[in-house]
């Protein structure tokens, strides 16, 4: 693997947007970094926000570690960045409505139909059924990675209830109270809005049944969800009610929530429950997150829920493949955002191919998410090799091969000083019935060891304010 | 506002209140075993602390004696007793962080503070000799909480089902304390408003910080009957059961207002408040004072019943 490109710079050329925070962190002493550090962290415990880890046990109030130095895109890159996104995500909607509807797409011959409709990920409840404003991932998280100067690759599209905006809201918040000086010296582009523009994008997409001010709600599985904190915290910046399952309930296809003074009725859900939860009469009946009849309300246009249901099947990792494929068919624009080269371990030649080059690979489960289930080739044992080749072969559907992208290095305040680390960023793309909103930012995830690139933060990995400046 | 939401509120409210109660029924029961009293051979002291903290079921399952070592953990931090005041304190953080968006920042630092403190105790936090300390660090973060709820929280039905669960389980906890003495048998040679009897009355009043009212509303030796009406009558008194209802009929007159509806608790509540306006203590030890505690704590509870079948569900 070659050298990572590193976003400030190398051997003394800094690049233009690092030139303020090159030089703070050439000036600055190791122990005011040390300080501040602690600092953020007794800010971060005492605001709560934290973040338990799926079966791992342990302390379910963990924090993420937050890394101090912000990592800065300039006004040019967000720009591009920013235009690559909203098109992806337009064409990502065009695809779940063309999918349950029409299904031009398939019948074009440019994804293959199998894939779609024999997809875990594809609900038929969702057919032939339009939702307000041809809107089905309200809220994307588009995960990027950078590799050079002007590469961005797309590594995943998160459609169905991404996570960690507010993490991108309180980093910054703690950012500001402990570097004003570095503020002062930068022009950064502010994130505060966000919680405003999802309110905004929420209730554009009020169901027709809706008459006079539509009334929006947050709908969590509860304080032990590990991303309860975020529930909690943008139903409280929004100036929604946060709900769970049993403080809604239907009655003849409408939706209300349980109040002191009785029934009240719900126009839009921002649901942060996975669809297999929303309804136990139409899916896992023993769901207690959820609320009875849910989808017969839906369905009946009385209620929108966002993101809509079904919506993951264009997140699926072997759908991901044709991403630039929809953008081309639904926009008839070229994409501006690369998808990384993938192979499909289902089919014959493509699995060859990845059994012979494990070891420079990385391997994903098409249905795993945050990290588990991966094989970083270049950095497993010949006999972890072997034993995900096994994998592979017991379940070729499963599995989808990249190359390993040297993904770009920030500075990060680690244990030996200030040293470069990989990181990602999770922009959040919000989608309205008229227009595409993305807050300038987003979550930069950096892998904390020295030369991993796994970001996840259920593996140890940790968070950083991203900057855009002004142009 | 969600029925949950207030649900939620009104059982933090609870909790912290139940918090610091537990402390001072635990100060009682320090103030009473100081006497060192000896009756049919074992002390009783402790044992009556347990009853009065309603923890006699629990308590005997897992200790075959209550010696101060057994009361002190059992009530102090316990996990398998809800009512300990480690698990009071995670019950209302559980509460609060339920429904953050209803709380103020302050009323969140203080209910969190708190939870985050209380896990940094160590062993030898609550030996007898040492933990007095952790009550009156609780008593403190109580006062802290209800400060927070008085200042911070805007006047809405969040406050007001903030400040039934309070008034509620104040009025529970007082009746409790007062009945510590029912408890505590007095030794044969002892009389009733002898030496001893006089110490232990003194011991319930200093418990809910009220020594002092007493005697700028007396102005004499302490007598078990005026302590009882203190506790019991006094509006003034503010951890009194009369004053607990002043505040409790005020909140649900303001629910009604605010709804535009009444119902079984407000009956209820003005039922509980009318007696204890026009009862006089003579009535009160006519009847007994054992058995009129019981009675309020019942009718008390009920009265939590109607509130939760009314709005919290």
């Amino acid at each position: 693997m070659t050298a990572a490109f590193d976003e400030m710079g190398t051997e003394g050329v800094v690049r233009a947007p690092y030139r303020t925070i090159g030089d703070w962190l050439a000036t600055t002493p190791p122990e005011v970094f040390a300080h501040k550090r602690r600092e953020a962290e007794i800010l971060f415990r005492r605001i709560g926000i934290t973040f338990a880890v799926y079966g791992e046990g342990g302390d379910p109030e963990r924090l993420i570690p937050f890394d101090i130095v912000p990592r800065v895109l300039g006004a040019g890159e967000w720009d591009f960045l920013a235009r690559g996104l909203e098109q992806r995500a337009r064409a990502l909607n065009a695809f779940i409505h063309d999918v349950y509807n029409d299904r031009d797409i398939l019948r074009a011959g440019k994804v293959p139909e199998a894939l779609v409709l024999q997809n875990e990920s594809y609900l038929p409840i969702m057919q032939g059924f339009s939702v307000p404003g041809r809107v089905y991932t309200h809220i994307a998280g588009i995960d990027v990675v950078r590799v050079t100067e002007n590469e961005f690759y797309v590594l995943e599209d998160n459609c169905r209830t991404p996570s960690g905006v507010s993490y991108m809201l309180e980093g910054r918040e703690v950012m500001m109270r402990l570097f004003p000086d570095l503020f002062a010296r930068h022009r950064v582009q502010p994130v505060s809005r966000y919680p405003e523009a999802l309110l905004e994008t929420l209730l554009s997409v009020a169901p027709p049944a809706c008459k006079g001010d539509p009334v929006a709600v947050l709908l969590t599985p509860g304080p032990y969800n590990s991303a309860y904190y975020e529930h909690s915290f943008l139903a409280d910046e929004m100036g929604v009610e946060l709900v769970e399952g049993p403080d809604l309930f239907v009655d003849d296809d409408i939706v209300y929530m349980r109040t002191t003074q009785g029934p009240k009725r719900v126009d839009v859900v921002y649901r942060r429950i996975d669809d297999s939860f929303l309804d136990p009469e139409a899916f896992r009946p023993d769901s207690a997150l959820g609320v009875p009849g849910l989808m017969n309300a839906y369905r009946a246009g009385t209620v929108t829920l966002a993101n809509a249901v079904g919506a993951g099947i264009a997140d699926d990792k072997a759908v991901y493949i044709h991403v630039p494929e929809m953008v081309r068919f639904y926009l008839g624009e070229e994409p501006i955002l690369k998808n990384v080269p993938t192979w499909s371990c289902a089919k014959a030649d493509e699995r060859a191919y990845v059994l012979e080059h494990l070891a420079e690979l990385v391997v994903k489960d098409v249905h795993g998410s945050g990290g588990y289930g991966m094989l970083v080739g270049p950095h497993a044992t010949k006999a972890e090799c072997a034993a995900f080749a096994d994998k592979i072969k017991a379940a070729p559907d499963r599995y989808i091969a990249q190359p390993t992208l040297a993904l770009s290095t920030c500075p990060t305040f680690v244990e030996q000083g200030v040293a470069p680390r990989h990181v990602d960023l999770r922009p959040f793309v919000l989608v309205g019935r008229d227009k595409v909103t993305i807050v300038p930012g987003g979550l930069t995830r950096v892998a904390l060891r020295d030369g991993s690139l796994v970001v996840n933060s259920s593996q140890g990995g940790g968070t950083k304010d991203t900057w855009v400046l002004e142009g | 506002m969600l029925s949950r939401t207030a649900d939620n509120l009104f059982w933090l409210a609870r909790y912290m209140e139940r918090a610091e109660n537990m402390a001072r029924i635990l100060e009682a029961g320090y103030r009473l075993a100081a006497m060192g009293t000896v009756v049919g051979g074992g002390h009783t002291e402790w044992h009556s602390t347990i009853v009065a903290a309603g923890c006699e079921a629990g308590f005997y399952e897992k200790h075959a004696e209550a010696t101060a070592e057994a009361a002190i953990d059992y009530l102090a931090r316990d996990p398998d007793n809800p009512s300990s005041i480690i698990s009071c304190i995670q019950t209302a953080r559980r509460n609060g962080r339920a429904v953050r968006t209803a709380l103020s920042a302050d009323m969140w630092d203080a209910v969190n503070g708190s939870w985050l403190q209380a896990r940094g105790f160590a062993d030898e936090d609550f030996a007898p000799d040492t933990v007095r300390r952790v009550l009156d660090w609780v008593k403190e973060r109580s006062l802290l909480f209800t400060g927070c709820v008085g200042s911070t929280m805007m006047r809405n039905d969040a406050y007001w089902f903030t400040r039934l669960g309070t008034f509620i389980e104040r009025a529970d906890s007082t009746a409790r304390i007062l009945d510590v003495k029912y408890n505590v048998l007095l030794p044969t040679y002892e009389t009733v408003g002898g030496g001893l009897d006089y110490v232990q009355w003194t011991a319930i009043l200093r418990a809910v910080s009220a020594g002092r009212a007493y005697h700028w509303i007396y102005r004499r030796e302490v007598k078990p009957w005026l302590v009882a009406e203190l506790l019991i009558l006094k509006p003034e008194m503010p951890r009194s059961l009369a004053a607990c209802f002043v505040e409790i009929t005020r909140t649900l007159d303001l629910l009604a207002g605010a709804y535009g509806r009444q119902g079984e608790a407000h009956r209820l509540a003005g039922q509980i408040h009318a007696r204890l306006r026009f009862t006089r203590i003579d009535d009160i030890f006519q009847v007994g004072l054992h058995e009129f505690l019981t009675e309020f704590i019942d009718s008390n509870v009920r009265l939590g019943h109607e509130v939760s079948k009314q709005y919290l569900t």
